[in-house]
Parts: structure tokens; C-alpha cells; sequence
């Protein structure tokens, strides 16, 4: 059976589809006839833009008052599909919310999931989709051999989104069936946490910091110049394990994957595990005080050198100007 | 309050991997306990001692029958652990992984049961909640700080923008991110004590777990290939000599980025 029909998760924050939603929208028109949205709240505010990229169809939750959307928006497509409305193929986002949705949704539906993927295409009536492995040096391809509905998951940034400039959608409400007592979790608060500067995966700049800051305190270096720079800070694995900075800053493997323009790594020796978070930017700047760290061997320009002396000086070049 | 961790014994991070023949990843030398397992075994270990009673149980799977990740967190302080090991498992994918953990776990009743995120060798991020919805149970995924008041949990929860704060009655499934307590050094004495704590082996057949379900066999995914990928090249590296930070300013400055 070809490939007719791609379903999307798609997301949204502040009445904003989020990139990562779009960029799957256009991959799902590459692949299939018939694309379809999937919301785990309200569509008022977010069809329009659903359908600008391609999707024909938006499937809704509604407002969750308080549900997680892993189990609330699993049981409601699961309840489709078993329903006879069954897609060939279900796109998700590696992000909080995509991860929780696609497990519980391959419990209900029994079937398997492939992760963290960097290229989706079809090849006859499958799908075959890449895992970058080993910090990126090796591409893993991976093919369904049973049914569908494959359900895979696509890290932030794979494709390019892309406008087609289609029309409104039609909006159809996805019903949540009682979720008894997995559904039991609520949210009772919602924290924004202000940042001033852009979004670390969607900044133009990223400065990140590694062990070789040497202390937490120090990583204010590493705030400092990417303000400069009209950046977004991030940071080694290795500094989020030890507690510097939250791991909404981690940039790798298990972390944000980043593709700016710049990127500037101060005090990152470049673990396999950071790597493959980064090294999709146009241009890398590492400072490292070891000659033989792994991050020289793919910066198109390296400082050997202590980031305590480089990086005041830098801030205070730029500062200057 | 007893608590189940599930755990995962893993290759050194720090050797380069290998594949097998069959493009999984090697697992037949020595597997030590995957640091981000450390966070839920220490939270565990926090909240049962808050609770003044209960437990915590390791709960884990491998294939070659691998016990010295599980010693590791035996010596910081779990009681026990339940190892499903078998011939099948090689090549388990995640859900394959998930329905042998829900039944390791399903055995006993648990309060709560804590896992990382995902792991550090195949970073799926989905078993923790495909366990629960295995067990029927409702989950937390990606805390960062865990308590429980009265019976409930509460749980901060990571999001893009910052956090929510989720409330959520036991039993549940909590996934917590890296870095987020201290996980304890063994001392000496936990080193000792752990060498005579329980470690329960148990294989598919004893979980009712047909062998053909799950592994290779089973997982309804096959690698086709395993290609190099692009290599990127190196630039020019210089010694700083004091000045170098000119250098980054002049590389900016012809991108026009300052």
C-alpha cells in the first residue's frame, strides 16, 4: 500500500505554530497526497497557518484544561484510528510533548516507534527514515517491516518549512475518550522563564559553554557574549550534569540540536554526544585550551587558549566598537 | 513509599561505540550504569528516606546478563534488583523494551516508578512512557524537581518555555532530567553491602513474554544501512598569542555580525 496520507502533531506557544510543526507539514506534503494536522488544543487562532503549509485538515483536541498532552491526544488519535480513520504515517517533533504523545500512542495502536530521525522518505510503501548515531559520524537507516501506522520523530531543524500558501483547512474536533487513570496528572501552573535574547534553537548566534568555564559562575562569560552578539546561550551536556545551568540550555544529542550561522564553543572539548548538536552550523569558533580536543577538528577557526583570557578580551573588543 | 528505578547498563560512553554485524550497537563487553540513571536513583533514594519507610528496587534489562552497572546503584543505596535477561533481547526496540519492563514491574506494587529521560547510548526518550501507558499508569515526563505532599506528587516539569508545575495522585511514572539533584558517591560500606544485595535474573519466559514478540525478531523495524556521514573539515587553528581574540572579532566581522 503507497503512501497516501501523513498525519502531523503540531504545536503551538503564544498562538504560534512552532517551527518544528511547519518544517514537518512540509515534509509530509513531499511524502504524501493528504496531510493532515493533529492539535492537542485549540485550533482558533492556528488552522489558518496549518493550512498556509499544507495541511488540508486539522483534527483537534480542544483545550486540555489541565490534562498532559502524552495521554489526552494518544487516547484521541488511537480512539480514530481504531475508529477506521487510520494514516499510512504519523510525524512527530523530537520535543517534550511529540516524545509523550508518540509513546503512549504506539502502546495503544501497538506498534513500533523510530526516533530522533534526520531524514524521513519513502521508498515503494514504506518509510526510510536516518538516525544520526555515534555523535553523527555514522547515518543509521531504519525501515518498518510490519503495518502501519509508523509513527517517527523528526529532531528540530531536519527540513526547511516551507508557505504553499493554501487555504483555510477544514477544522474536525478529535474527541478524548475517558482516559481513567493515566489521565490522572494536572497542570496547575505555568512558568515562563523570561529570556531576553532568541530562542536557542532558532538563534542566528549560539555561544555555548563546557567544563573548561571551570566554575558556573564563569558561564555569565558565555551570557555575556552571546548578548553581544545578539545570541542565545547554550551549553555542554557535561555543565547541565553538573548542575551550572538548566537543560533547556543543553545543546547535543540529548539536548537541542542548533544550526546558526555562528557557532562559538568556549571550554567544549566536543564529546561525540555535543557534536552532533552543533555541528550543522554554517561557521564554528571553538577556544580550548587542549590542542587535541575532538571540537578543532571541525572549527573553521580554533584558539588554543585559555577561555579566562580569550573570551574577556573578545567581550571587550565587542564592547568597544 | 517504595520506589521502582528503571536502569539501564550501557557501553562506556567514553569508548567509541561499535556495531554488530546486524548494525545494533555492541553490548557484549563490559556495560556500566548509564550516568543520567544516576539523577532517578538518587531522587528515589531522597524520597523513601523523606517517607521514613519502603524501598528502592533497580529494574533492569540487558542481554548478556550484566550485573556490575546495577552494583553501581546497588552501592548508592537501592535495595535490590529485578535483571531480565535473555537470548531474545538483542535488538529490542523501544516498545520491545518498554513491555519487558512493565512486566519486571508489574509484579510488585511500586508507589512510583522514575526513570531517566531517555538514555545515553540510544536516546529514544519513549520507554519510560510506554511503561506507563503499559501499566495503565499516569506519568510526568521530563522533571526537574520531584516531591511527594500528602500522598501527591508534585512535579516541576520542563517545557520550551520554562516549566509547568503538574500534580499527579500515586502510582505514577516520573521521568527526571540530568543534573538536577547530586547523585551520591558510594562510600566504602555501600560498595561492600552491594555485593550481597538481591539481583532477581529473570528471562522472558518466567514474564510470560514470548521470545518471537520482542529483539530482532519481533521489534517490526530493520536497519537497511549504516552509511559514513559527511565529514566536516577542519579550519585554521592558531596558538593564542594574546591577540587571537582579533582573530574571532575579524572572523565576525566578515559575516557581517558585528
Amino acid at each position: 500500500m503507497p503512501i497516501n496520507t501523513v498525519w502531523v502533531f503540531a504545536e503551538a506557544v503564544d498562538g504560534t505554530v512552532r517551527p518544528i510543526s511547519l518544517e514537518l507539514l512540509a515534509k509530509a506534503r513531499s511524502l504524501a497526497s493528504v496531510v493532515v494536522a493533529v492539535l492537542g488544543e485549540d485550533a482558533d487562532g492556528l488552522a489558518d497557518r496549518l493550512g498556509e503549509h499544507g495541511a488540508t485538515k486539522v483534527l483537534a483536541t480542544g483545550a486540555l484544561d489541565g490534562r498532559l498532552k502524552g495521554p489526552a491526544v494518544a487516547a484521541a488519535l488511537a480512539a480514530r484510528i481504531q475508529g477506521g480513520d487510520a494514516p499510512d504515517v504519523i510525524l512527530f517533533g523530537t520535543t517534550y510533548d511529540g516524545r509523550d504523545v508518540m509513546a503512549r500512542l504506539s502502546v495503544a495502536l501497538d506498534k513500533p516507534v523510530l526516533t530522533n530521525n534526520s531524514a524521513v522518505e519513502s521508498d515503494g510503501d514504506t518509510l526510510v527514515v536516518t538516525t544520526e548515531i555515534f555523535g553523527g559520524s555514522l547515518l543509521a537507516r531504519t525501515t518498518f517491516t510490519g503495518g502501519g501506522p509508523y509513527l517517527v520523530s523528526v529532531r528540530p531543524k531536519s527540513f526547511p518549512a516551507e508557505a504553499v500558501g493554501g487555504g483555510a483547512p477544514t477544522v474536525e474536533a478529535l474527541a478524548i475518550p475517558d482516559l481513567g487513570a493515566a489521565g490522572a496528572a494536572r497542570v496547575t501552573a505555568v512558568h515562563v522563564e523570561e529570556s531576553s535574547g532568541p530562542k536557542l534553537d532558532e538563534a542566528a548566534v549560539v555561544v555555548s559553554g563546557g567544563r573548561g568555564l571551570g566554575e558556573a559562575a564563569k558561564f555569565e562569560m558565555v551570557e555575556s557574549l552571546a548578548k553581544l552578539l545578539k545570541g542565545a546561550p547554550g551549553a555542554s551536556r557535561a555543565i547541565v550534569d553538573a548542575g551550572w545551568v538548566p537543560y533547556s540550555y543543553q545543546v547535543g544529542q540529548t539536548g537541542k540540536v542548533v544550526k546558526p550561522d555562528v557557532y562559538i564553543a568556549a571550554g567544549i572539548s566536543g564529546a561525540t554526544q555535543h557534536m552532533v548538536g552543533m555541528k550543522g552550523a554554517k561557521h564554528i569558533i571553538a577556544v580550548n585550551k587542549d590542542r587535541d580536543a575532538p571540537i578543532f577538528a571541525i572549527a573553521d577557526l580554533g584558539i588554543v587558549g585559555d577561555v579566562h583570557k580569550v573570551l574577556p578580551q573578545l567581550i571587550e573588543a565587542l564592547q568597544a566598537r | 513509599m517504595n520506589v521502582a528505578v528503571c536502569v539501564k547498563q550501557i557501553p562506556d560512553p567514553a569508548q567509541p561505540g561499535v556495531l554488530d554485524p546486524d548494525h545494533t550497537l555492541k553490548r557484549d563487553g563490559k556495560l556500566i550504569l548509564d550516568e543520567a540513571d544516576s539523577y532517578g536513583v538518587e531522587i528515589a533514594l531522597q524520597l523513601v528516606d523523606t517517607a521514613g519507610a519502603g524501598e528502592v528496587t533497580l529494574v533492569s534489562m540487558v542481554p548478556n546478563g550484566e550485573v556490575s552497572g546495577l552494583r553501581t546503584a546497588l552501592a548508592m543505596g537501592a535495595a535490590k534488583a529485578v535483571l531480565v535477561t535473555d537470548d531474545a533481547l538483542p535488538g529490542a526496540g523501544a516498545l520491545d523494551t518498554a513491555k519487558v519492563l512493565a512486566a519486571a514491574i508489574g509484579r510488585n506494587d511500586f508507589d512510583l516508578v522514575l526513570a531517566a529521560t531517555e538514555s545515553s547510548d540510544g536516546y529514544t526518550g519513549t520507554v519510560p512512557e510506554q511503561v506507563a501507558a503499559l501499566l495503565g499508569l499516569p506519568s510526568v515526563t521530563f522533571a526537574k524537581e520531584v516531591t511527594v505532599v500528602d500522598g501527591t506528587l508534585r512535579v516541576q516539569r520542563q517545557t520550551e518555555e520554562g516549566y509547568e508545575e503538574v500534580e499527579c495522585p500515586l502510582p505514577a511514572v516520573v521521568t527526571v532530567t540530568a543534573g538536577v539533584v547530586e547523585p551520591r558517591y558510594p562510600s566504602f560500606k555501600g560498595i561492600m553491602a552491594a555485593k550481597s544485595k538481591p539481583v532477581d535474573q529473570l528471562t522472558l519466559g518466567d514474564l510470560g513474554i514470548d521470545a518471537a514478540s520482542v529483539g530482532v525478531a519481533g521489534c517490526g523495524q530493520e536497519i537497511v544501512a549504516v552509511d559514513q556521514a559527511e565529514e566536516r573539515q577542519a579550519g585554521e587553528v592558531v596558538e593564542d598569542d594574546g591577540e587571537s581574540f582579533a582573530k574571532i572579532v575579524a572572523y565576525l566581522e566578515k559575516l557581517k555580525l558585528v
